[in-house]
């Protein structure tokens, strides 16, 4: 696995490419990219700031991977994640998972981003022109990462 | 023991973190919050709601009721946004 913060953009795509170089038993690659949009509810963004838990953040966000590839079938995992002030069109969150057959890198990725949603210790902060307020977790992310504690089949295709 | 705060509590309490020494009577996460309302205004605005106060001991996701003793690091944040 690898998992990194960084404090600026980054390749997408450099990122997928590495995840399968080399290798020619991976069958499936299934990547993710959360972009920072340029509005929010009718509201201009100028740009996202965000703060982490160094040292937690990455033990967290590695925990996690290692439970994806407990419960699937997994050949590789990417996670990269933003800190800082970001702008519109820059990816804040990468997953990348790949697997023999497609189902495991699917799940896996999904699996990583609800968890990434409600447990790595990050905070955004949207700056727009007046204003700077912190972003409110939603109900509906703790909602897709409880789907994952439910007995659900797990990648055997 | 070692406090750290995040996001709009770090906010409020107006640092990012600083070295407690609570009494034995402080055993839980929420005796800790409770008792740091206390220690002034900027604390009692920052904990004002509870509920939403999150916390991590030596960098694992805690339950409010999770016993203190013997944690080098504490962290109280709200909830996260990150993804």
């Amino acid at each position: 696995m690898k998992v990194e913060i960084v404090d600026r953009p980054f390749d997408a795509a450099t990122e997928t490419a590495a995840l399968s170089r080399g290798r020619t038993d991976i069958g499936a690659v299934v990547a993710f990219s959360g972009i920072c949009r340029d509005s929010e509810d009718g509201a201009a963004i100028q740009s996202l700031t965000l703060e982490h838990y160094p040292g937690m953040a990455e033990a967290e966000i590695a925990r996690h991977v290692e439970e994806a590839e407990a419960r699937w079938p997994l050949f590789g995992v990417r996670v990269v994640h933003r800190v800082g002030r970001i702008l519109p069109g820059e990816t804040i969150v990468f997953v990348a998972c790949a697997s023999k057959h497609r189902q495991a890198a699917f799940e896996a990725a999904e699996f990583l981003m609800d968890y990434l949603k409600t447990r790595a210790p990050f905070w955004k902060k949207v700056e727009a022109a007046n204003s700077a307020n912190w972003v409110e977790a939603k109900d509906k992310d703790d909602d897709a990462a409880a789907r994952w504690t439910k007995s659900k089949r797990d990648a055997a295709e | 023991m070692k406090v750290l705060y995040f996001a709009w509590i770090r906010e409020r309490v107006g640092k990012a973190e600083e070295t407690i020494d609570p009494p034995a009577s402080v055993r839980t996460v929420s005796d800790l919050v409770a008792w740091l309302k206390e220690r002034g205004e900027e604390y009692a605005y920052a904990f004002e709601n509870q509920k939403v106060v999150r916390a991590a001991l030596d960098r694992v996701h805690v339950r409010p009721e999770t016993k203190i003793a013997g944690a080098r690091e504490i962290a109280l944040f709200p909830p996260m946004t990150g993804g």
